[in-house]
């Protein structure tokens, strides 16, 4: 703080507080809405208090999902977007981080080219090649399988550059006196460069797991089996067409459930995730 | 920047960049090869027999009302969203900054959007502004404001640049404050002895040095807006109504998926490829010069 500016501060804090109950009155809303009966939300407007039937609505998606709708158990879905988020999280990590290992402490024919067919997959988002990407996975047999949901979105240009950046800080020294004690590569590479890595693989790790429980249109196009929805495609699915026919209070508690673990991810590694965004990024 | 120690392998490299490479050009070269291969035939509609067209399929896009329309929606779309987007979570992060108490409190209370996935804020927002159960459309009835995005475009485009913004606020909240954050305080100390105001301090010194993150900032939106939203739209409008909110990368997924049309639909996958290819490199040569002052 500069000055004291009292009258400026409160209005800060004003500013502030809207802005926070804005971005939390959807949030809060939702909530609502999964504690009541159906009969209660379509009555308009709906109650802005809680309802008594949040364990029953929460029950009966997690045990066997809507009625009318998508009908696999949330529970399931729920199982889906994990195992995705966290091989997708996982695997962009492991795969991105040998890949940074080689390019840059190794000197090899072709070091140029690899480098850069891994930065022009940043340019590709799915959404710009969806149909023959959907038949090159179609064709190799794995749609409706956890290989197909996962593998097509493992390869990161992010987390690559995101650790070539990291090593490339790492003192040069390091290297020569592994190098001197006799360490081979992969010696170097488990006991001195995984450990000093740390923070930059949680930060990913964040960024990764999110980026995988969220994915709408892959997973939509490569599932049609409803075992194996995730969280994301279940809410969609269980929309009907119509207000009065959707069961809005099923759909908004698989909402809850489908923010809480990304939800937990962020606000426990907060820390690491804030820095990690910021140090990708620039 | 080069490493000088160097290990030596004839093989360990290649197969150390060998996963990351093959899926590389399995689900990213292959695909996008095919498309653009596919933007150059016409196939009928049982795909028994296939014509090889050259630029037929972009003269035919090119020509189509639908098309170019969709990049209309696009461009207000994504210039609402990015805009809207960039303004409030730049207000929020000015004033986070200003604050000594409580700032992290306000930091981790606005994170939370960033964990919500566009397709389910589409469904929340849908739901909010429902025409006929909406707690908001029931409160804007009240007021005397008719409102159906069901039936309206400029109301369906407004849920959608709603729904695709309150999502990114989270995100762009963290770069501003991160940004601000590392202003030297000397500064602006400088300039209050001076006797500069606020306001006069913020356009004449924090935005000016900000600017590096504003237009990182701006090229993540646009291609936010251009992309991720495809979740918000399918979750809302689906397009419409009447194409008002049929942005360039749904129209891919529909006139492919839904409509079969697959040189249509490749062609205007290759346009978009060119957008983004293009957007990537202006953000590259900018964040490379570092755009400032």
């Amino acid at each position: 703080m500069v000055q004291n500016r009292p009258w400026v501060t409160f209005c800060s804090h004003a500013i502030l507080i809207l802005g926070v109950l804005l971005v939390a009155f959807p949030l809060y809303v939702t909530f609502v809405a999964s504690t009541h009966t159906l009969e209660e939300i379509l009555s308009v407007p709906m109650p802005l208090t809680p309802g008594t039937h949040l364990w029953e609505n929460y029950a009966q998606v997690l045990r066997s999902g809507s009625t009318r709708g998508a009908a696999a158990p949330v529970g399931r879905m729920m199982f889906n977007s994990l195992v995705m988020a966290l091989v997708i999280a996982f695997g962009k990590i492991a795969i991105s981080i040998v890949a940074s290992f080689a390019i840059v402490y190794f000197r090899f024919p072709l070091r140029r080219t690899f480098f850069w067919m891994i930065f022009i997959t940043l340019m590709l988002p799915v959404e710009v090649r969806i149909i023959p990407t959907y038949k090159v996975v179609s064709d190799l047999g794995m749609l409706n399988s956890y290989v197909g949901l996962t593998l097509p979105l493992i390869a990161s240009a992010t987390a690559t550059f995101l650790f070539r950046q990291f090593f490339l800080t790492i003192p040069d020294e390091l290297a020569e006196a592994a190098r001197m004690d006799g360490a081979g590569p992969m010696r170097f590479f488990f006991d001195v460069l995984l450990p000093l890595s740390a923070t930059s693989i949680a930060a990913l790790f964040v960024i990764q797991f999110i980026y995988g429980w969220n994915q709408y249109l892959w997973p939509l196009l490569i599932t049609s089996d409803e075992s194996m929805y995730t969280a994301v495609i279940g809410i969609k699915r269980m929309i009907v067409g119509g207000d009065a026919l959707t069961e809005w209070q099923l759909v908004m508690a698989t909402a809850m459930l489908a923010m809480i673990p990304p939800a937990i991810v962020v606000l426990l590694m907060q820390k690491w995730f804030v820095k990690g965004l910021v140090d990708t990024e620039k | 920047m080069e490493k000088r120690a160097i290990f030596r392998s004839a093989w360990l490299p290649y197969l150390l960049v060998a996963p990351q490479i093959a899926v590389t050009i399995i689900f990213f070269f292959l695909p996008a090869v095919q498309a653009v291969w596919y933007s150059f035939q016409v196939q009928d509609a049982f795909g028994n027999d296939t014509q090889f067209v050259w630029f037929e399929n972009f003269a035919a896009i090119f020509h189509d009302e639908a098309y170019l329309n969709s990049f209309e929606v696009t461009a207000v779309f994504s210039l609402l969203v990015a805009v809207l987007g960039l303004a409030i979570s730049l207000l929020l992060a000015t004033m986070a900054d200003r604050v000594l108490r409580g700032a992290l409190a306000y930091r981790t209370l606005l994170i939370w959007p960033y964990a919500v996935a566009p397709a389910v804020a589409g469904v929340l927002w849908a739901f909010l502004f429902s025409p006929s159960i909406g707690v908001v459309s029931f409160l804007l009835g009240k007021m005397g404001i008719d409102w159906n995005w069901v039936l309206r475009g400029d109301q369906a485009m407004l849920l959608v640049v709603m729904a695709a913004t309150w999502k990114q606020i989270s995100y762009n909240f963290l770069f501003f404050l991160a940004g601000l954050q590392s202003i030297p305080r000397s500064l602006i100390e400088a300039a209050a002895i001076d006797g500069a105001g606020p306001t006069r301090r913020f356009w004449t010194i924090v935005f000016p040095l900000l600017s590096p993150t504003t237009f990182f900032l701006l090229v993540v939106n646009v291609v936010y807006a251009f992309f991720d939203t495809f979740g918000v739209i399918d979750a809302t409008t689906f397009g419409g109504p009447a194409q008002a909110t049929n942005i360039l990368v749904y129209k891919v997924y529909f006139d492919g998926v839904k409509a079969a049309d697959l040189g249509g639909s490749s062609a205007q996958s290759v346009v978009l490829m060119i957008i983004v290819i293009t957007l990537t490199v202006i953000q590259f040569r900018f964040v490379e010069k570092k755009v400032n002052y």
